[in-house]
C-alpha cells in the first residue's frame, strides 16, 4: 500500500511539474515560432535565445496590480481561473507517457490513472473546462466578457459532438476499448490509428483546435472584436492562470492526439529495435525511449497548433457554426458509418 | 482614370469544389508560412550589431577644437540663426590673457547649449558655421529619463582631445583643398606668438 502511495505521488508530482513546465515554455516557443514564421527572431533578450522569457512574464503577472471589478460576482470571479486550470490539468491524468516500468516483479504503468472509460472521462473533463470560461465571462459583468463566454460555450457544444463521434469511430477501429492506455498499446504493432482513421483524425484535430480555443477558433477572446473576450476584466495572476491553462490544454490535447492517432510511445519497428538492443520488457531503457518518442510527437503537435495559428485568420461566428454543424458533424457521421461497415466485414463488429 | 496598371477586374464566380473544401488552400497557406522559417531575417540586433551609417549621417553634434586643442567656436551665433528649430542657445565671453591655448579667437562661447528634443538634425548649423566649429556626427543621441538632460551643454558637445572625432569625410573636396592653402588665417594654428597685424 505504501509502495502504491509513493509511486502515485512521484508520478503525480512529475507529470504536474512537466505539464506546467511545458505550458510555460509553450509561451516562449509560441512567440519564438511566430517570430520565425514572420521573418523575425522572436524573444532574444531574456537569457540565451530568450529562454528566461517565461520567468520574466510569470514575474510580471505575479507582481501586477490585481483588480476585481466592483460589479462582478466576486466568488465566481475568483473561482473561474482556478476551475479552468484545474480541469486543464486533470485532463492530463489519463495520458500513458511510456511503456510500463518493471521494478522488482511489478509493472508500474507510467500514467496517473488508468481509467477504463478513459475516453468518456476525457470528453467529460474537457467539457467542464469551458465552465471556467463561462463563469469567468459571466461573473465579470461586462458585455465583452459575456459575449466571449457565450461564444466559447456555443463553440464547445457544437464541436464536442463531432469530436465525440470521431472518437466513437476510433474506438470501433481500435477494438472496442475505452481505456487510453489500451488504445495506445493496441498500436504497438507499428500501425498507428491514423492509417485506419485519416478522416477521423482530421475531424478530431479541427475539433481539438476549437476545444482549446486556439486560432482560427479563438472567437472567445478575439481582441479585434471583444477587447479581450472572456478575460477582459481579469488582471495580474488570474489572467496569467487563464493564459497558462490554455497552454496546458493545448499540451494535453496534443498528447491526446499523439496517443490516439499516432501511436503514443510506439514507433514503427519498435519491437525489432528493442530486441536488437537486447532490452527486456519493462526495462527502464524502453520506458525512457517510449517517453521521448511520445514527448517528441506531442511537441510536434504543439508546434503544428502554433503554425496554424500564425497562418489562418480567425473564423467568423457564422462560419464557425456552419463548419461545425454542416461540415464536421455530417463528415464524422459518414466516417462512423464507413468505419462500422468496414469493421463489420472484417468480422470485428457484431450486432 | 487609371493611375496604375495594377487594378484587377473582380469576379464573383461560384467557388469550385476544391475551393469550397478550403483544405487545399489551408495547406497552401501553411506551406507559405513554413517557407518563411528558412528565409533571411532583416533584423539587426541593435546594441551588439549596428547598421552601417553614411559618412554624412546627421547625428549628435560636436564642437571641434583645432589641432592645438583650442575651441574653434567664436560664438558668432550663425548656427543659432540658421537653426529652424531654435534649438541652439549660447552666451559669448571674451578671451582673457593666458587663455590663448583654450580659445582660438578673442571671442568664444561661454555656454553653448543644444536642446536635443528640439533639434531636427537638419545640419543647417553645420552649413552656417564659418569657423568649421560645429559638425553633426554619426553618433546617436542617447535616450534619457528626464527632459532637461536632453539639453546638451559644452561638457557633452565639445570634443575631447584624447577622443577626437574625424569629420573630414563630411567635408567637400573644395573645403579640404581650401584648408591646404597657406597664409589664410582660417588655416593657421595658434603658436604662442602671432605676428602683429595679421589678426
Amino acid at each position: 500500500m505504501l509502495e502504491f502511495v509513493i509511486y502515485k505521488t512521484i508520478i503525480c508530482v512529475v507529470i504536474f511539474a512537466v505539464s506546467l513546465g511545458i505550458a510555460a515554455y509553450s509561451t516562449w516557443w509560441e512567440r519564438k515560432f511566430a517570430g520565425l514564421l514572420q521573418d523575425r527572431w522572436g524573444p532574444s533578450r531574456a537569457g540565451w535565445a530568450g529562454l528566461l522569457q517565461p520567468l520574466a512574464d510569470g514575474g510580471k503577472m505575479l507582481f501586477k496590480e490585481e483588480i476585481i471589478p466592483n460589479v462582478s460576482n466576486k466568488f465566481l470571479f475568483v473561482l473561474a481561473p482556478g476551475l479552468f486550470i484545474i480541469t486543464a490539468i486533470v485532463a492530463g491524468v489519463l495520458i500513458p507517457w511510456a511503456p510500463p516500468l518493471k521494478i522488482g516483479d511489478t509493472f508500474y504503468p507510467l500514467q496517473i490513472a488508468d481509467v477504463n472509460v478513459g475516453v468518456i472521462f476525457l470528453l467529460a473533463v474537457t467539457s467542464i473546462g469551458v465552465y471556467g470560461v463561462m463563469i469567468g465571462g459571466w461573473s465579470s459583468n461586462n458585455k465583452y466578457s459575456l459575449l466571449g463566454a457565450i461564444r466559447a460555450s456555443a463553440q464547445m457544444i457544437s464541436y464536442e459532438l463531432a469530436m465525440g463521434i470521431a472518437l466513437i469511430a476510433l474506438i470501433i477501429s481500435a477494438g472496442g476499448t475505452l481505456s487510453f492506455s489500451e488504445i495506445v498499446k493496441q498500436q504497438d504493432e507499428g500501425v498507428a490509428n491514423i492509417v485506419w482513421q485519416p478522416l477521423g483524425f482530421l475531424i478530431f484535430f479541427v475539433c481539438a483546435l476549437a476545444e482549446t480555443n486556439r486560432a482560427p477558433f479563438d472567437l472567445a477572446e478575439c481582441e479585434t472584436e471583444l477587447v479581450g473576450g472572456y478575460h477582459t476584466e481579469y488582471s495580474a495572476f488570474k489572467l496569467g492562470l487563464f493564459l497558462f491553462a490554455e497552454y496546458i490544454n493545448m499540451f494535453v490535447s496534443s498528447a491526446v492526439m499523439a496517443g490516439f492517432y499516432f501511436g503514443g510511445y510506439n514507433f514503427p519497428f519498435a519491437h525489432e529495435f528493442y530486441d536488437k538492443m537486447g532490452w527486456q520488457e519493462g526495462s527502464w531503457l524502453i520506458s525512457l525511449t517510449g517517453f521521448f518518442i511520445y514527448f517528441i510527437k506531442t511537441l510536434i503537435f504543439i508546434s503544428v497548433f502554433m503554425w496554424i495559428r500564425w497562418t489562418i485568420p480567425r473564423f467568423r461566428y457564422d462560419q464557425l457554426m456552419n463548419l461545425g454543424w454542416k461540415a464536421l458533424l455530417p463528415l464524422s457521421l459518414l466516417n462512423l458509418v464507413i468505419t462500422m461497415v468496414y469493421e463489420y466485414f472484417r468480422g470485428n463488429l457484431q450486432f | 482614370m487609371q493611375l496604375t496598371n495594377r487594378s484587377k477586374q473582380v469576379s464573383f464566380k461560384e467557388m469550385t469544389v476544391a475551393e469550397k473544401i478550403y483544405f487545399p488552400a489551408i495547406v497552401k497557406g501553411m506551406a507559405v508560412t513554413f517557407s518563411h522559417l528558412f528565409k533571411k531575417r532583416p533584423t539587426i540586433m541593435y546594441p551588439e550589431q549596428k547598421r552601417e551609417y553614411a559618412a554624412v549621417y546627421r547625428g549628435q553634434h560636436v564642437l571641434k577644437r583645432d589641432d592645438n586643442g583650442a575651441e574653434r567656436c567664436t560664438s558668432c551665433g550663425m548656427c543659432a540663426v540658421a537653426c529652424p528649430a531654435e534649438a541652439i542657445t549660447m552666451e559669448s565671453g571674451e578671451r582673457k590673457k593666458g587663455e590663448e591655448h583654450l580659445y582660438r579667437e578673442e571671442k568664444y562661447a561661454k555656454t553653448y547649449e543644444i536642446n536635443m528634443l528640439r533639434c531636427i538634425f537638419c545640419g543647417l548649423c553645420e552649413e552656417a558655421c564659418p569657423k568649421e566649429a560645429i559638425f553633426l556626427t554619426d553618433r546617436i543621441v542617447d535616450a534619457e529619463y528626464e527632459r532637461d538632460t536632453f539639453i546638451y551643454g559644452k561638457d557633452k558637445l565639445v570634443e575631447k582631445m584624447d577622443k577626437r572625432i574625424d569629420v573630414t569625410k563630411r567635408q567637400t573636396p573644395e573645403v579640404l583643398a581650401f584648408k591646404k592653402i597657406p597664409g589664410l588665417k582660417h588655416n593657421e594654428l595658434y603658436t604662442g606668438k602671432l605676428e602683429k597685424g595679421k589678426h
